[in-house]
């Protein structure tokens, strides 16, 4: 009877617990709706949260917007696009976010991008790579902060068309991602160089990566330089045994993002060098701005800053300049902001370009080395994205009228 | 030459962890009989622990140490799990172990962020073993030789221990027959501890001697664990041998499968799978499951009756109140409740296959995600609207269901469920690679409802509509003659066959009718959603159904609607905490502890009484 009776209660506070879901609203705040995978890659989502709270806090101490308090809606959306969706209409219709932001997994930006032109509401994608978000698939309601694939990839290839090698090989995860950044890249060096050639394309198992067969594969092949795009777990695994079977000796390695703290930083004295990549090199930008951005990440958060968080960190910038251009939380007045809206940042001023929603938002470039047994990127430069951004158009021709 | 022996060896060096893993759970599902899901969370656990005792304790010595060390820190994790949990529901009907092991692996993720944070880590390289050797001029790592020649050992030890020991004397009896051993005064409980003493050790091994080569992070749970299926499915499920075989298999094939066809890599292991399987309904070396062996522990499932009244009362208010919902003008609660009717449809359809039909399937979501690139496909390419979407994703599951239950019918238990598994990853791989068409994992977008039915409350009224004809569609054949004869199936395939029922042909029927009703789900869902990718497809997916039905009671018929209803708001609602996933993990392991016949199992067992129903399975 007893062990009944336990169930019961336990059934009925399940049930009981399942009704408070909701919760209530404050006047003279303006809420931010977040959406992002912060279980599925917390690695790279948490230090985004992290600046993206920070920025909050700063713009909030300083007053708000124009008196109003920004208040931002965390929500972990599993990595499922269907699971985003569901929780984007409950922001918009339980919350009442003015607009929502985040991810960081294309096809969830992606469904997303989907969800907020059908609904004729704001999305600013923060950190997803892919290029149809904001072209093939572009639409009125979608912007994107973050230099896309394409952007990332060409600025690479421009880089490494000064280099005399000729013959190529590339190691992409078997993903949209990994399949864009081979096609940008090769695109782009082809039309600066037209005598290099690929001589072999691997395709590992996003997080499946056979490192030692990979690198025997490649080595078979005998390239002057790699392009490699492989993060992560799988990085490692690369980076490990092509240094093991002495597969980078003697060779250009170029790395897409492979520059970025999330990914070096986990090689320890183990991180490549020489490698040319796009990354972030937080610890050697010397810009005023860039400083108090990183002096308060740090004593906010007691930690460094990643991409993610310079990338969450901009988009409240981002947000918080739309709100202050105008005083209407309606999604058309908020587009019409947000088209060719200028925001400084701690990366530099960029801007949304009207043509595409794209920020130009730029990248560092630079070559790794080891410092103190970790990772670095030394000579880095930064490149605007507004230079490797396509023409009008070109966007025309890629981006659906509407 | 030299570079087929190079890429030989890195094979050779691959299959070990492999498996020292999938032995592991291959020892574990012989004599227990439980498909641990939770398998992959103690390799993960492995790598952590390894991670850690490694940085500790230096050198050669301090490495091995280390190795040995996780083993049975592993083990003994793997015992607290089966003392707590597993240990509360070996009497529970077919499979409900698996929804505990979900649970297992929802906790020990969230745990394992919390105790060694969200970074991933670098294995340190095997002291001694830094370095490489040249074999007919190509560099080969010294560390790939080591643990190529420790594979024969752990095998020749495995092996000592199950043939020259009484441990595994006993063990090994208990995997022929579990009651008999039982009956001679062997304490069973204590042998199956042991068992998964020894599974989660092998795990906890084959996660500590990859790190040389790899790291730890969050995401190897579940990488490893379809590669671990395969090969214990390949080798025979509960046999060693099989596993070591199926390891060089599967390694072998990839290493040179990355070589001459770089884009097979998603799915190369797959098609082998299904191919053996095809061949070898048992595996390789596995031994055909003996009739009423698998799967048959506790009570038959009793035969079903027509609803009593007072229930269908009951069902009637249920979808009263459900019609009158809008009234509340919540937007996203329609979208909850749509949400919750899909799954409902897609977890009665699978709960079809799986109860009256007894034939579980690991890749439903095949059918779901088939019937969702369908609708979208039909969308996308002939401007079809929503309506006629809506007709041909059924028709295009139904079609597939077709095709995969014709070689699945051939066989029974957790090796037809794999070859569900296997088809479903090969369609999911054609999804995520034929990018030209599907749109690859950037998925294929703008599937919206009709002009008419895109306003919130017209399409929730949709998805009530067609959701619930579908449920009462499913509900409606278990009591046809076709419903009949499935069930009669089940219970006794030769009597079923003697008295003129085809069984086989039954079953295929099964297999249609519930692959394009879960196509019917996809086809919904996609338009709820606005978009499709390939997730959809995959094993998660899948699992989602499989925990729903269970949760709900696989013994009775509305179990399912219970189990999904259940499920989906419980994530909605808690995937609002940071912590969600092992407050969830450890909710899923209380109601399976709490509620061995499901939700629904447990309410007819002690509530039957309420609305009429007497120890039949009405519900």
């Amino acid at each position: 009877m007893l062990k009944t009776f336990t169930k019961l209660a336990v059934a009925a506070s399940l049930t009981a617990s399942l009704g408070l879901a909701a919760a209530p609203g404050y006047a003279d705040t303006i809420k931010i709706g977040d959406i992002n995978s912060y279980k599925r890659l917390p690695a790279h989502t948490i230090p985004y949260k992290n600046g993206a709270l920070l920025a909050i806090e700063e713009i909030n101490k300083a007053g708000g917007i124009n008196g109003d308090m920004l208040e931002l809606v965390s929500r972990d959306d599993q990595g499922k696009p269907g699971e985003a969706i569901k929780i984007a209409e409950e922001l918009f219709s339980r919350d009442g976010v003015a607009m929502i932001s985040g991810s960081l997994f294309s096809h969830v930006g992606l469904a997303l991008a989907s969800y907020a032109g059908q609904k004729k509401r704001v999305y600013l994608a923060a950190e997803p790579l892919a290029d149809a978000l904001v072209w093939a698939k572009g639409n009125k309601y979608t912007f994107r902060l973050r230099p896309s694939t394409w952007m990332q990839a060409s600025m690479l290839a421009e880089q490494a068309a000064k280099n005399p090698a000729k013959r190529w090989a590339t190691i992409a995860p078997n993903y949209a991602y990994g399949k864009d950044a081979v096609h940008a890249f090769k695109t782009v060096l082809k039309s600066l160089r037209p005598d290099v050639e690929f001589v072999t394309e691997q395709w590992p198992g996003l997080f499946k990566i056979d490192a030692g067969a990979e690198v025997q594969a490649l080595q078979a092949s005998n390239p002057e330089a790699i392009y490699n795009v492989t993060f992560g777990g799988d990085l490692a695994k690369f980076v490990r045994e092509g240094k093991l079977r002495g597969l980078f000796k003697g060779k250009l390695t170029v790395g897409l993002l492979t520059g970025e703290p999330e990914y070096l930083d986990p090689l320890k004295g183990e991180a490549p060098v020489g490698w040319l990549v796009t990354g972030y090199p937080w610890y050697s930008i010397q810009t005023a701005a860039h400083d108090k951005f990183r002096n308060a990440y740090q004593a906010r958060w007691n930690d460094y800053p990643r991409i993610g968080s310079l990338v969450g960190y901009n988009t409240m910038l981002t947000i918080a300049a739309t709100l202050k251009k105008t005083k209407s939380l309606k999604a058309d007045d908020l587009v019409a902001a947000m088209e060719g809206l200028s925001v400084e940042s701690p990366s530099g001023p960029f801007s949304l370009r009207a043509i595409d929603h794209q920020s130009t938002m730029g990248a560092y470039v630079g070559t790794t080395a080891l410092k103190d047994g970790k990772g670095i990127m030394v000579d880095w430069k930064y490149l605007n994205g507004a230079d490797y951004l396509p023409s009008d158009a070109e966007v025309r021709k890629m981006r659906p009228a509407n | 030459m030299g570079f087929i022996l190079a890429q030989a060896l890195t094979g050779l060096s691959n299959a070990a962890a492999l498996f020292l893993v999938a032995s592991g759970l291959s020892i574990i599902f012989g004599v227990t009989r439980i498909v641990n899901f939770a398998h992959g969370s103690f390799y993960m656990l492995g790598a952590y622990i390894a991670y850690t005792t490694m940085s500790m304790l230096p050198g050669i010595i301090g490495f091995w140490a280390s190795v040995a060390i996780t083993g049975v820190a592993v083990g003994l994790i793997g015992v607290i799990v089966e003392l707590v949990v597993l240990r509360q529901v070996y009497k529970a009907p077919e499979l409900f172990q698996l929804v505990a092991t979900f649970g297992v692996i929802l906790v020990v993720q969230d745990l394992t962020l919390l105790t060694w944070g969200p970074e991933d880590l670098i294995g340190s390289r095997a002291p001694g073993l830094e370095s490489v050797v040249y074999i007919m001029g190509e560099a080969i790592p010294e560390y790939d030789l080591a643990i190529i020649a420790l594979t024969p050992v752990v095998l020749f030890a495995i092996w000592y221990l199950f043939n020259r020991t009484r441990w595994g004397i006993l063990v090994r009896a208990a995997t022929e027959d579990r009651e008999m051993v039982g009956a001679l005064g062997v304490n069973q409980s204590w042998l199956f501890t042991g068992v998964f003493f020894l599974g989660s050790l092998l795990a906890g091994v084959g996660g500590a001697i990859q790190l040389p080569k790899g790291g730890a992070d969050l995401l190897m749970d579940f990488s490893i664990l379809s590669a671990v299926f395969v090969v214990v499915v390949i080798g025979g499920m509960g046999s060693i041998p099989g596993a070591f075989i199926a390891a060089l298999i599967i390694s072998e094939l990839n290493v040179f499968g990355v070589q001459l066809l770089p884009q097979s890599t998603l799915v190369l292991m797959f098609v082998v799978m299904a191919l053996v399987l095809i061949v070898r309904p048992w595996g390789l070396l596995g031994k055909p499951e003996k009739p009423g062996q698998h799967g048959q522990v506790g009570e038959l499932a009793r035969p079903i009756a027509v609803m009593p009244t007072k229930g269908r009362w009951l069902f009637a208010a249920v979808l009263v109140l459900l019609a009158l919902l809008p009234v509340l003008d919540d937007s996203f609660l329609l979208v909850l409740m749509a949400d919750i009717i899909i799954f409902s449809l897609f977890a009665t359809s699978l709960h079809f296959l799986m109860g009256p039909g007894g034939m579980v399937s690991f890749g439903h979501a095949a059918y779901f995600g088939g019937g969702a690139y369908a609708a979208a496909l039909a969308v996308k390419y002939m401007g079809a609207p929503m309506e006629i979407a809506l007709m041909i994703a059924p028709l295009i599951a139904g079609c597939l269901a077709i095709i995969i239950g014709w070689f699945c019918v051939r066989l029974s238990g957790v090796y037809l469920a794999m070859l569900t598994l296997a088809f479903a990853q090969v369609l999911w791989s054609i999804v995520f690679q034929w990018g030209e068409v599907t749109g690859g994992d950037d998925g294929i977008l703008g599937i919206w409802p009709s002009e008419w039915a895109s306003n919130g409350i017209v399409f929730y009224y949709l998805v009530l509509i067609i959701g619930s004809a579908g449920i009462l569609l499913i509900r409606h054949v278990l009591h046809s003659p076709f419903g009949y004869g499935v069930r009669a199936g089940r219970d006794s395939f030769v009597r079923s066959e003697a008295i003129g029922i085809n069984v086989k042909l039954m079953q295929w029927m099964a297999f249609a009718f519930a692959g394009a009703l879960a196509g019917l789900a996809g086809g919904l869902y996609v338009f709820a959603k606005g978009s499709i990718f390939p997730d959809e497809m995959e094993i998660a997916r899948s699992f989602d159904a499989l925990i729903m039905v269970l949760l709900g009671g696989v013994k009775t018929l509305s179990g399912p609607i219970v189990g999904a209803s259940s499920f989906t708001l419980l994530q909605d609602w808690l995937s609002r905490f940071e912590y969600w996933r092992l407050v969830l993990g450890s909710m899923i392991i209380l109601l399976v502890i709490l509620f061995p016949q499901g939700l629904v199992g447990f309410a007819r067992d002690k509530f039957g009484r309420l609305i009429n129903i007497r120890g039949e399975d009405h519900a």
